[in-house]
């Protein structure tokens, strides 16, 4: 009991510290490494409330492939990151100021809040689906029964997600040479070889 | 204090949320940093539903923790591209210079 407290702690100052360092950090790419951080951390927060399936999704499609796409853009984009970070200061403030209000409101929310009458009941009475094993198995159950055209939809806005971005950054770049199949093809033999009456004694 | 419970978890998601909205506010010139601050306060999201469904033994949390990662994935996907674009164009990220559409 007492290590997965301290494994709570660990991994829950691990994620708020590298979320701060993420903020705060002066180099992006250093902030895409916190965010890492705070991904895998986050991971373990996880792993701790019994969700191991979606903690090694979080592992895969975030560290794998969302933060490993921040640091390609980081380093291909030539940006001058010290000019982008003045003002830095000069909103302190007022973000400041925001974030202090959203914190005192989201505690005044978890200080007013109660279980509903009915959760208690389905507290002890727990899913079916929760009992058949694995997490991985409970999450299979339901999303391949209940929510199949829900995890269908999820799918679809992949594909669009995915097309979209190549749509978005693909460009056909001047003066590079392709094969083009019906130029080839069409090509006749006056448009390619031409005669040449050649004298004697001088050559082409 | 060390008995883990909801609260715990909810506390952590509540700091790393605010620290989202904190750093869309602090960075107000770099969009890169301002997309991760929304990586977090989605990251902060997933939190809140995972240990909601862990303490109320329901799955659906887990589900919907799934559906909001895969959106969160296009989103970083859309949203990078856009930028790759921009960049193209404009040769800087600046957000202060995003206003050739404004009205």
């Amino acid at each position: 009991m007492i290590i997965a407290s301290l494994a709570f702690y660990l991994f829950a100052i691990m994620t708020v510290g590298s979320a701060l360092m993420v903020i705060v950090a002066r180099n992006p790419v250093h902030s895409v490494l916190f965010l890492i951080l705070a991904f895998f951390s986050s991971a373990g927060l996880f792993v701790l409330l019994g969700a191991e399936f979606l903690a090694m999704i979080l592992v895969i499609v975030y560290v794998g492939a969302v933060a490993v796409l921040f640091m390609f853009v980081v380093m291909m984009l030539d940006i001058n990151f010290v000019e982008l970070r003045q003002g830095f200061l000069e909103y302190m403030p007022i973000g400041a100021l925001v974030a202090v209000i959203l914190l005192v409101e989201i505690a005044m929310v978890a200080a007013a809040w109660h279980f509903a009458p009915e959760a208690p009941e389905a507290m002890a009475a727990p899913l079916a689906t929760l009992g058949a094993g694995h997490n991985t198995e409970a999450l299979g159950n339901l999303i391949y029964t209940k929510y199949l055209y829900l995890f269908q939809g999820a799918g679809v806005v992949l594909l669009i997600a995915m097309i979209g971005a190549i749509v978005l950054t693909h460009r056909r770049r001047p003066g590079v040479k392709r094969q083009d199949i019906s130029e080839q093809v069409s090509r006749r033999r006056d448009q390619a070889v031409e005669m040449k009456r050649v004298e004697p004694g001088q050559g082409v | 204090m060390l008995e883990i419970g909801l609260g715990h978890y909810l506390t952590v998601a509540a700091i790393l949320f605010t620290l989202g909205v904190f750093g869309i506010f602090v960075n107000r010139k770099n969009v890169i940093v301002i997309m991760m601050s929304i990586e977090l306060m989605l990251l902060a999201v997933n939190i809140n539903l995972v240990a909601f469904s862990a303490y109320l033994q329901d799955m659906v949390g887990q589900v919907f923790a799934l559906f909001v990662l895969t959106v969160a994935a296009g989103e970083a996907a859309i949203g990078l591209a856009i930028l790759v674009v921009y960049f193209r164009n404009r040769g800087s990220i600046a957000v202060e210079d995003i206003k050739a559409m404004k009205g």
